[in-house]
Protein backbone atom coordinates (compact mmCIF):
# COMPACT_ATOMS: atom_id res chain seq x y z
CA UNK A 1 0.00 0.00 0.00
CA UNK A 2 1.22 3.51 -0.77
CA UNK A 3 2.25 5.73 2.12
CA UNK A 4 -0.03 8.50 1.00
CA UNK A 5 -2.19 9.04 -2.03
CA UNK A 6 -4.22 11.85 -3.51
CA UNK A 7 -7.24 10.54 -5.38
CA UNK A 8 -8.87 12.91 -7.81
CA UNK A 9 -8.00 15.70 -5.38
CA UNK A 10 -9.25 19.23 -6.02
CA UNK A 11 -8.59 22.07 -3.63
CA UNK A 12 -10.19 25.49 -3.60
CA UNK A 13 -8.59 28.55 -2.06
CA UNK A 14 -10.25 31.94 -1.88
CA UNK A 15 -13.03 30.89 -4.23
CA UNK A 16 -10.70 29.66 -6.98
CA UNK A 17 -9.88 26.05 -7.72
CA UNK A 18 -6.12 25.87 -7.31
CA UNK A 19 -5.74 22.14 -7.81
CA UNK A 20 -7.77 20.13 -10.31
CA UNK A 21 -8.23 16.39 -10.04
CA UNK A 22 -4.74 15.50 -8.89
CA UNK A 23 -3.82 11.84 -8.61
CA UNK A 24 -0.55 10.83 -7.03
CA UNK A 25 0.82 8.21 -4.72
CA UNK A 26 4.05 8.03 -2.77
CA UNK A 27 5.65 4.63 -2.27
CA UNK A 28 7.99 3.76 0.61
CA UNK A 29 11.56 4.96 0.18
CA UNK A 30 11.22 6.97 -3.02
CA UNK A 31 12.15 10.59 -3.59
CA UNK A 32 9.45 12.49 -5.42
CA UNK A 33 9.83 16.12 -6.38
CA UNK A 34 7.05 18.48 -7.35
CA UNK A 35 8.06 21.21 -9.76
CA UNK A 36 5.93 23.91 -11.33
CA UNK A 37 5.78 27.65 -11.87
CA UNK A 38 4.73 30.07 -9.14
CA UNK A 39 1.05 29.76 -8.34
CA UNK A 40 0.85 26.27 -9.80
CA UNK A 41 -0.50 24.86 -6.52
CA UNK A 42 2.65 23.16 -5.22
CA UNK A 43 2.31 24.37 -1.65
CA UNK A 44 -1.43 23.86 -1.82
CA UNK A 45 -0.84 20.23 -2.73
CA UNK A 46 1.45 19.72 0.27
CA UNK A 47 -1.03 21.57 2.48
CA UNK A 48 -3.79 19.22 1.41
CA UNK A 49 -1.57 16.18 1.96
CA UNK A 50 -0.67 17.18 5.54
CA UNK A 51 -4.33 17.89 6.24
CA UNK A 52 -4.06 21.67 6.55
CA UNK A 53 -6.35 22.32 3.58
CA UNK A 54 -9.64 20.51 2.98
CA UNK A 55 -10.31 18.70 -0.27
CA UNK A 56 -13.07 20.25 -2.39
CA UNK A 57 -13.48 16.97 -4.22
CA UNK A 58 -11.59 13.70 -4.12
CA UNK A 59 -9.62 12.68 -1.07
CA UNK A 60 -6.26 12.09 0.56
CA UNK A 61 -5.61 8.55 1.74
CA UNK A 62 -2.90 7.92 4.30
CA UNK A 63 -1.58 4.57 5.36
CA UNK A 64 -2.89 4.06 8.92
CA UNK A 65 -0.36 5.19 11.52
CA UNK A 66 1.72 7.03 8.95
CA UNK A 67 4.39 9.19 10.62
CA UNK A 68 5.03 12.37 8.60
CA UNK A 69 7.98 14.70 9.11
CA UNK A 70 7.11 18.11 7.71
CA UNK A 71 9.43 20.99 6.84
CA UNK A 72 7.36 24.10 6.09
CA UNK A 73 8.24 26.67 3.48
CA UNK A 74 8.52 29.51 5.93
CA UNK A 75 8.40 29.63 9.65
CA UNK A 76 8.21 33.12 11.05
CA UNK A 77 9.70 32.65 14.49
CA UNK A 78 10.36 35.96 16.09
CA UNK A 79 11.82 36.65 19.48
CA UNK A 80 8.49 37.06 21.25
CA UNK A 81 8.55 33.46 22.37
CA UNK A 82 11.78 32.35 24.03
CA UNK A 83 12.58 28.98 22.53
CA UNK A 84 15.79 27.00 22.55
CA UNK A 85 16.64 24.62 19.74
CA UNK A 86 16.27 21.63 22.08
CA UNK A 87 12.84 22.79 23.25
CA UNK A 88 11.73 23.31 19.64
CA UNK A 89 12.66 19.73 18.79
CA UNK A 90 10.42 18.58 21.64
CA UNK A 91 7.26 19.98 20.03
CA UNK A 92 4.65 18.65 19.99
CA UNK A 93 6.08 15.45 21.48
CA UNK A 94 8.59 15.48 24.30
CA UNK A 95 11.90 13.90 23.28
CA UNK A 96 14.66 12.69 25.57
CA UNK A 97 17.85 14.77 25.57
CA UNK A 98 19.96 12.09 23.88
CA UNK A 99 17.47 11.82 21.01
CA UNK A 100 17.58 15.59 20.61
CA UNK A 101 21.38 15.73 20.50
CA UNK A 102 21.51 12.80 18.09
CA UNK A 103 19.07 14.58 15.75
CA UNK A 104 21.14 17.76 15.92
CA UNK A 105 24.37 15.87 15.29
CA UNK A 106 22.79 14.26 12.23
CA UNK A 107 22.20 17.65 10.63
CA UNK A 108 25.61 18.94 11.66
CA UNK A 109 24.47 21.15 14.51
CA UNK A 110 25.91 19.27 17.48
CA UNK A 111 26.23 21.53 20.49
CA UNK A 112 23.56 24.01 19.43
CA UNK A 113 20.83 22.58 21.66
CA UNK A 114 20.86 25.56 24.00
CA UNK A 115 20.89 28.25 21.31
CA UNK A 116 17.79 30.43 20.99
CA UNK A 117 15.88 29.77 17.76
CA UNK A 118 15.71 33.49 17.00
CA UNK A 119 19.52 33.64 16.92
CA UNK A 120 20.07 30.95 14.31
CA UNK A 121 21.33 31.79 10.83
CA UNK A 122 19.13 30.93 7.86
CA UNK A 123 21.00 27.74 7.10
CA UNK A 124 21.05 26.61 10.72
CA UNK A 125 17.33 27.30 10.98
CA UNK A 126 16.52 25.12 7.97
CA UNK A 127 18.68 22.33 9.41
CA UNK A 128 16.87 22.55 12.73
CA UNK A 129 13.56 22.25 10.86
CA UNK A 130 14.92 19.16 9.13
CA UNK A 131 16.14 17.72 12.44
CA UNK A 132 12.70 18.26 13.93
CA UNK A 133 11.06 16.55 10.97
CA UNK A 134 13.41 13.58 11.29
CA UNK A 135 13.20 13.12 15.04
CA UNK A 136 9.86 11.33 14.94
CA UNK A 137 11.32 8.60 12.67
CA UNK A 138 8.96 9.48 9.84
CA UNK A 139 8.14 7.10 7.01
CA UNK A 140 7.45 10.14 4.87
CA UNK A 141 9.33 13.41 4.83
CA UNK A 142 7.43 16.32 3.25
CA UNK A 143 9.50 19.40 2.45
CA UNK A 144 8.19 22.64 0.98
CA UNK A 145 11.10 24.39 -0.72
CA UNK A 146 13.48 23.54 2.09
CA UNK A 147 16.36 25.58 0.68
CA UNK A 148 14.51 28.86 0.35
CA UNK A 149 16.76 31.73 1.29
CA UNK A 150 19.95 29.68 1.33
CA UNK A 151 23.02 30.36 -0.80
CA UNK A 152 24.20 27.70 -3.22
CA UNK A 153 26.64 25.90 -0.92
CA UNK A 154 23.93 25.95 1.74
CA UNK A 155 21.42 24.48 -0.69
CA UNK A 156 23.77 21.75 -1.78
CA UNK A 157 24.60 20.87 1.83
CA UNK A 158 20.92 20.68 2.80
CA UNK A 159 20.04 18.44 -0.14
CA UNK A 160 22.95 16.19 0.80
CA UNK A 161 21.54 15.96 4.33
CA UNK A 162 18.09 15.07 3.00
CA UNK A 163 19.61 12.40 0.79
CA UNK A 164 21.63 10.99 3.71
CA UNK A 165 18.58 11.00 5.94
CA UNK A 166 16.68 9.08 3.29
CA UNK A 167 19.38 6.45 3.07
CA UNK A 168 19.68 6.21 6.84
CA UNK A 169 16.00 6.04 7.71
CA UNK A 170 14.52 4.66 4.49
CA UNK A 171 11.88 7.39 4.61
CA UNK A 172 10.16 8.45 1.42
CA UNK A 173 10.70 12.08 0.49
CA UNK A 174 8.16 14.37 -1.14
CA UNK A 175 9.44 17.85 -1.81
CA UNK A 176 8.65 20.99 -3.68
CA UNK A 177 11.66 22.54 -5.31
CA UNK A 178 12.66 25.33 -7.62
CA UNK A 179 16.17 24.02 -8.15
CA UNK A 180 15.66 22.10 -11.34
CA UNK A 181 19.20 20.76 -11.55
CA UNK A 182 18.91 19.30 -8.06
CA UNK A 183 15.52 17.89 -8.87
CA UNK A 184 16.88 16.19 -11.90
CA UNK A 185 19.83 14.66 -10.13
CA UNK A 186 18.27 13.56 -6.87
CA UNK A 187 14.70 12.47 -7.60
CA UNK A 188 13.33 9.07 -8.46
CA UNK A 189 10.23 10.69 -9.81
CA UNK A 190 9.24 14.20 -10.81
CA UNK A 191 5.72 15.55 -10.85
CA UNK A 192 5.24 18.62 -12.94
CA UNK A 193 2.34 20.62 -11.60
CA UNK A 194 0.42 23.50 -13.08
CA UNK A 195 -2.95 23.43 -11.36
CA UNK A 196 -3.11 19.83 -12.48
CA UNK A 197 -0.47 17.17 -13.05
CA UNK A 198 0.90 18.02 -16.50
CA UNK A 199 3.41 15.24 -16.61
CA UNK A 200 5.03 12.79 -14.32
CA UNK A 201 7.78 10.19 -14.41
CA UNK A 202 11.53 9.73 -14.04
CA UNK A 203 13.52 12.95 -14.38
CA UNK A 204 14.56 12.15 -17.92
CA UNK A 205 11.03 11.35 -19.04
CA UNK A 206 9.64 14.53 -17.53
CA UNK A 207 12.55 16.59 -18.82
CA UNK A 208 11.79 15.46 -22.34
CA UNK A 209 8.04 15.93 -22.06
CA UNK A 210 6.64 18.76 -24.17
CA UNK A 211 4.42 19.90 -21.27
CA UNK A 212 7.49 20.37 -19.10
CA UNK A 213 9.40 22.17 -21.84
CA UNK A 214 6.44 24.44 -22.41
CA UNK A 215 6.45 25.40 -18.73
CA UNK A 216 10.16 25.78 -18.17
CA UNK A 217 11.48 26.61 -21.60
CA UNK A 218 14.55 25.26 -23.26
CA UNK A 219 16.94 26.82 -20.75
CA UNK A 220 16.41 23.91 -18.44
CA UNK A 221 17.56 21.55 -21.14
CA UNK A 222 21.07 22.51 -20.14
CA UNK A 223 20.60 21.51 -16.54
CA UNK A 224 18.96 18.29 -17.63
CA UNK A 225 21.80 17.42 -19.96
CA UNK A 226 24.25 18.15 -17.18
CA UNK A 227 22.45 15.69 -15.00
CA UNK A 228 22.49 13.01 -17.63
CA UNK A 229 26.10 13.55 -18.32
CA UNK A 230 26.92 12.71 -14.70
CA UNK A 231 24.35 10.12 -13.90
CA UNK A 232 23.34 8.40 -17.08
CA UNK A 233 24.54 4.99 -15.92
CA UNK A 234 21.83 2.53 -15.09
CA UNK A 235 18.85 4.90 -15.05
CA UNK A 236 16.76 5.42 -18.09
CA UNK A 237 18.40 4.78 -21.40
CA UNK A 238 15.29 5.13 -23.46
CA UNK A 239 16.05 8.80 -23.98
CA UNK A 240 19.62 9.34 -25.15
CA UNK A 241 21.48 12.64 -25.01
CA UNK A 242 19.39 14.76 -27.24
CA UNK A 243 20.39 18.02 -25.67
CA UNK A 244 23.85 19.15 -24.74
CA UNK A 245 24.49 22.07 -22.41
CA UNK A 246 23.90 25.35 -24.18
CA UNK B 1 -7.30 34.90 58.54
CA UNK B 2 -9.72 35.42 55.65
CA UNK B 3 -11.46 37.99 57.82
CA UNK B 4 -8.79 40.51 56.95
CA UNK B 5 -9.75 42.39 53.80
CA UNK B 6 -6.10 42.84 52.87
CA UNK B 7 -5.41 39.10 53.00
CA UNK B 8 -8.47 38.48 50.85
CA UNK B 9 -7.32 41.16 48.43
CA UNK B 10 -3.84 39.64 48.19
CA UNK B 11 -5.26 36.17 47.62
CA UNK B 12 -7.62 37.49 44.96
CA UNK B 13 -4.74 39.23 43.21
CA UNK B 14 -2.59 36.11 43.41
CA UNK B 15 -5.35 33.98 41.92
CA UNK B 16 -5.68 36.44 39.06
CA UNK B 17 -1.93 36.42 38.45
CA UNK B 18 -1.99 32.63 38.38
CA UNK B 19 -4.49 32.55 35.50
CA UNK B 20 -3.26 35.68 33.73
CA UNK B 21 0.43 34.67 33.64
CA UNK B 22 0.34 31.66 31.30
CA UNK B 23 -2.61 32.97 29.26
CA UNK B 24 -0.88 36.35 29.01
CA UNK B 25 2.13 34.64 27.43
CA UNK B 26 -0.09 33.32 24.65
CA UNK B 27 -1.65 36.76 24.29
CA UNK B 28 1.86 38.16 23.74
CA UNK B 29 3.03 35.33 21.47
CA UNK B 30 -0.07 35.35 19.29
CA UNK B 31 -0.56 39.13 19.29
CA UNK B 32 -3.98 38.84 20.90
CA UNK B 33 -3.79 42.00 23.00
CA UNK B 34 -6.75 43.63 21.36
CA UNK B 35 -8.67 40.37 21.53
CA UNK B 36 -8.17 40.36 25.29
CA UNK B 37 -9.37 43.93 25.51
CA UNK B 38 -12.51 43.23 23.50
CA UNK B 39 -13.35 40.16 25.57
CA UNK B 40 -12.85 42.08 28.79
CA UNK B 41 -14.96 45.04 27.68
CA UNK B 42 -17.82 42.72 26.82
CA UNK B 43 -17.80 41.59 30.44
CA UNK B 44 -19.63 44.77 31.48
CA UNK B 45 -22.61 43.56 29.49
CA UNK B 46 -22.26 40.30 31.41
CA UNK B 47 -22.38 42.19 34.68
CA UNK B 48 -25.62 43.86 33.61
CA UNK B 49 -27.18 40.55 32.57
CA UNK B 50 -26.08 38.85 35.78
CA UNK B 51 -27.55 41.59 37.93
CA UNK B 52 -30.78 41.57 35.94
CA UNK B 53 -31.18 37.82 36.37
CA UNK B 54 -29.73 37.60 39.89
CA UNK B 55 -27.03 35.18 38.72
CA UNK B 56 -23.55 35.37 40.23
CA UNK B 57 -21.57 38.06 38.40
CA UNK B 58 -18.82 35.52 37.75
CA UNK B 59 -21.06 33.40 35.53
CA UNK B 60 -22.58 36.41 33.79
CA UNK B 61 -19.20 37.79 32.84
CA UNK B 62 -17.79 34.38 31.90
CA UNK B 63 -20.78 33.66 29.64
CA UNK B 64 -20.83 37.01 27.84
CA UNK B 65 -17.04 37.12 27.55
CA UNK B 66 -17.19 33.60 26.11
CA UNK B 67 -19.83 34.52 23.53
CA UNK B 68 -17.83 37.61 22.64
CA UNK B 69 -14.58 35.68 22.25
CA UNK B 70 -16.30 33.08 20.05
CA UNK B 71 -17.89 35.80 17.93
CA UNK B 72 -14.53 37.46 17.35
CA UNK B 73 -12.90 34.15 16.47
CA UNK B 74 -15.67 33.37 14.00
CA UNK B 75 -15.46 36.81 12.39
CA UNK B 76 -11.69 36.61 12.09
CA UNK B 77 -12.08 33.17 10.50
CA UNK B 78 -14.36 34.67 7.85
CA UNK B 79 -11.70 37.12 6.82
CA UNK B 80 -13.27 40.26 8.27
CA UNK B 81 -10.34 42.55 9.02
CA UNK B 82 -9.55 41.47 12.57
CA UNK B 83 -8.60 44.95 13.66
CA UNK B 84 -11.89 46.48 12.55
CA UNK B 85 -14.02 43.60 13.80
CA UNK B 86 -12.42 43.82 17.24
CA UNK B 87 -12.79 47.58 17.35
CA UNK B 88 -16.48 47.41 16.49
CA UNK B 89 -17.26 44.56 18.86
CA UNK B 90 -15.18 45.76 21.81
CA UNK B 91 -16.60 49.22 22.05
CA UNK B 92 -20.14 48.25 21.10
CA UNK B 93 -20.19 45.63 23.84
CA UNK B 94 -18.83 48.05 26.41
CA UNK B 95 -21.33 50.74 25.44
CA UNK B 96 -24.18 48.24 25.32
CA UNK B 97 -23.20 47.05 28.78
CA UNK B 98 -23.20 50.57 30.18
CA UNK B 99 -26.60 51.28 28.60
CA UNK B 100 -28.03 47.98 29.80
CA UNK B 101 -27.02 48.68 33.39
CA UNK B 102 -29.01 51.92 33.25
CA UNK B 103 -32.13 49.93 32.39
CA UNK B 104 -31.87 47.69 35.44
CA UNK B 105 -35.02 48.35 37.49
CA UNK B 106 -34.39 49.29 41.07
CA UNK B 107 -30.74 48.32 41.12
CA UNK B 108 -28.19 50.89 42.06
CA UNK B 109 -24.93 49.58 40.64
CA UNK B 110 -21.55 50.99 41.36
CA UNK B 111 -20.22 50.57 37.84
CA UNK B 112 -16.77 51.79 38.69
CA UNK B 113 -16.27 48.64 40.76
CA UNK B 114 -16.53 46.63 37.56
CA UNK B 115 -14.72 49.09 35.32
CA UNK B 116 -11.72 49.60 37.61
CA UNK B 117 -12.00 46.67 39.99
CA UNK B 118 -12.76 46.58 43.68
CA UNK B 119 -10.12 44.26 45.05
CA UNK B 120 -10.39 45.59 48.60
CA UNK B 121 -14.04 44.50 48.71
CA UNK B 122 -13.46 40.90 47.65
CA UNK B 123 -15.67 38.50 49.61
CA UNK B 124 -15.03 34.87 50.56
CA UNK B 125 -17.44 33.83 47.82
CA UNK B 126 -15.54 35.97 45.31
CA UNK B 127 -12.33 34.23 46.40
CA UNK B 128 -13.93 30.88 45.70
CA UNK B 129 -14.85 31.95 42.16
CA UNK B 130 -11.43 33.53 41.54
CA UNK B 131 -9.42 30.51 42.67
CA UNK B 132 -11.80 28.03 41.08
CA UNK B 133 -11.66 29.94 37.79
CA UNK B 134 -7.87 30.28 37.96
CA UNK B 135 -7.48 26.56 38.63
CA UNK B 136 -9.68 25.78 35.62
CA UNK B 137 -7.63 28.09 33.39
CA UNK B 138 -4.36 26.54 34.58
CA UNK B 139 -5.68 23.01 34.08
CA UNK B 140 -6.94 23.85 30.58
CA UNK B 141 -3.69 25.46 29.46
CA UNK B 142 -1.54 22.83 31.17
CA UNK B 143 -3.49 20.02 29.51
CA UNK B 144 -3.07 21.47 26.02
CA UNK B 145 0.36 23.04 26.62
CA UNK B 146 2.41 21.20 23.98
CA UNK B 147 -0.29 21.46 21.33
CA UNK B 148 -0.88 25.14 22.12
CA UNK B 149 2.82 25.92 21.76
CA UNK B 150 3.04 24.05 18.46
CA UNK B 151 -0.07 25.70 17.02
CA UNK B 152 1.22 29.10 18.17
CA UNK B 153 4.55 28.58 16.39
CA UNK B 154 3.00 27.43 13.12
CA UNK B 155 -0.42 26.20 12.14
CA UNK B 156 1.21 24.14 9.37
CA UNK B 157 3.56 22.35 11.76
CA UNK B 158 0.60 21.70 14.04
CA UNK B 159 -1.55 20.30 11.21
CA UNK B 160 1.23 18.03 10.04
CA UNK B 161 1.46 16.63 13.59
CA UNK B 162 -2.26 15.97 13.73
CA UNK B 163 -3.09 18.98 15.89
CA UNK B 164 -6.13 21.03 14.91
CA UNK B 165 -5.18 24.71 15.35
CA UNK B 166 -8.86 25.72 15.50
CA UNK B 167 -9.36 23.51 18.51
CA UNK B 168 -6.35 25.03 20.25
CA UNK B 169 -7.66 28.51 19.49
CA UNK B 170 -10.93 27.49 21.09
CA UNK B 171 -9.05 26.40 24.22
CA UNK B 172 -7.46 29.84 24.46
CA UNK B 173 -10.81 31.51 23.80
CA UNK B 174 -12.35 29.60 26.68
CA UNK B 175 -9.40 30.36 28.96
CA UNK B 176 -9.74 34.02 28.04
CA UNK B 177 -13.43 34.15 29.01
CA UNK B 178 -12.71 32.48 32.35
CA UNK B 179 -9.77 34.78 33.06
CA UNK B 180 -11.90 37.85 32.38
CA UNK B 181 -14.47 36.57 34.86
CA UNK B 182 -11.69 35.92 37.39
CA UNK B 183 -10.01 39.29 36.98
CA UNK B 184 -12.93 41.69 36.70
CA UNK B 185 -13.28 42.12 40.45
CA UNK B 186 -9.53 42.54 40.87
CA UNK B 187 -8.46 45.05 38.23
CA UNK B 188 -11.74 45.81 36.44
CA UNK B 189 -12.82 45.35 32.84
CA UNK B 190 -10.75 48.24 31.52
CA UNK B 191 -7.44 46.94 32.90
CA UNK B 192 -7.75 43.16 32.51
CA UNK B 193 -5.75 43.21 29.30
CA UNK B 194 -2.97 45.00 31.18
CA UNK B 195 -2.78 42.13 33.70
CA UNK B 196 -2.48 39.73 30.78
CA UNK B 197 0.12 41.55 28.76
CA UNK B 198 2.39 43.46 31.11
CA UNK B 199 3.61 40.64 33.40
CA UNK B 200 4.12 38.34 30.38
CA UNK B 201 6.00 41.04 28.48
CA UNK B 202 8.19 41.68 31.53
CA UNK B 203 8.81 37.93 31.92
CA UNK B 204 10.19 37.79 28.38
CA UNK B 205 13.36 39.53 29.57
CA UNK B 206 14.04 36.85 32.16
CA UNK B 207 13.08 33.66 30.37
CA UNK B 208 14.91 31.39 27.91
CA UNK B 209 12.01 29.00 27.37
CA UNK B 210 8.21 29.19 27.13
CA UNK B 211 7.66 27.40 30.45
CA UNK B 212 10.02 29.76 32.26
CA UNK B 213 8.26 32.73 30.70
CA UNK B 214 4.87 31.52 31.97
CA UNK B 215 6.22 30.95 35.47
CA UNK B 216 7.97 34.32 35.57
CA UNK B 217 4.77 35.96 34.33
CA UNK B 218 2.88 34.49 37.30
CA UNK B 219 5.62 35.56 39.72
CA UNK B 220 5.81 39.09 38.32
CA UNK B 221 2.01 39.33 38.33
CA UNK B 222 2.03 38.33 42.00
CA UNK B 223 4.73 40.89 42.71
CA UNK B 224 2.69 43.57 40.95
CA UNK B 225 -0.33 42.69 43.11
CA UNK B 226 1.75 43.00 46.27
CA UNK B 227 3.33 46.24 45.09
CA UNK B 228 0.03 47.71 43.98
CA UNK B 229 -1.74 46.86 47.22
CA UNK B 230 1.18 48.37 49.16
CA UNK B 231 1.05 51.53 47.08
CA UNK B 232 -2.70 51.73 47.54
CA UNK B 233 -2.33 51.36 51.30
CA UNK B 234 0.48 53.91 51.66
CA UNK B 235 -0.69 56.56 49.23
CA UNK B 236 -4.44 55.87 49.29
CA UNK B 237 -4.52 55.26 45.56
CA UNK B 238 -7.15 53.10 43.80
CA UNK B 239 -6.00 49.49 44.17
CA UNK B 240 -6.65 48.08 40.67
CA UNK B 241 -4.83 50.81 38.77
CA UNK B 242 -2.04 50.73 41.36
CA UNK B 243 -1.46 47.04 40.59
CA UNK B 244 -1.16 47.83 36.89
CA UNK B 245 1.22 50.72 37.66
CA UNK B 246 3.39 48.34 39.68
CA UNK B 247 3.36 45.85 36.80
CA UNK B 248 4.40 48.61 34.41
CA UNK B 249 7.31 49.41 36.73
CA UNK B 250 8.41 45.78 36.63
CA UNK B 251 8.20 45.84 32.84
CA UNK B 252 10.45 48.88 32.64
CA UNK B 253 12.95 47.13 34.93
CA UNK B 254 12.83 44.07 32.67
CA UNK B 255 14.17 46.13 29.79
CA UNK B 256 17.57 46.29 31.50
CA UNK B 257 20.27 44.92 29.20
CA UNK B 258 22.03 41.67 29.99
CA UNK B 259 19.02 39.81 31.38
CA UNK B 260 18.97 36.07 30.55
CA UNK B 261 16.10 36.31 28.07
CA UNK B 262 17.93 38.87 25.95
CA UNK B 263 21.02 36.74 25.35
CA UNK B 264 21.45 34.26 22.48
Amino acid sequence: MSLIAAENLSVRRGGATVLHAVNLRIEPGEIVTVVGPNGSGKSTLLGALIGALPAATGRVVRRPGLAVGYVPQRLALDARMPMSVARFLSLPHRRPADEVSAALARVGLAGLAGRQMARLSGGQFQRVLLARALIGRPQLLILDEPTQGLDQPGEAALYRLIEEARIETGAAVLMVSHDLHVVMSASDRVICLNGHVCCEGTPSVVGAAPEYRALFGIGTGGALALYRHDHDHGHDHAHPHESEPV
Amino acid sequence: MLDDFLIRAALAGLGTALAAGPLGCFVVWRRMAYFGDATAHAAILGVALALATSLPVFWGTAAVAGVMALAITALAGRGVAADTALGVLAHSALALGLVAVAFLPGVRVDLSAYLFGDILAVSRADLGFIWGGAAAVLALIGWRWQALLTATLSTDLAQASGIDPRRERLVLTLAMALTVAVAIKVVGALLIAAMLIIPAAAARGLARGPEAMAIFAVALGGLAVAGGLGLSLLADTPAGPSIVVAAAGLFVASLAPGLPGRRG
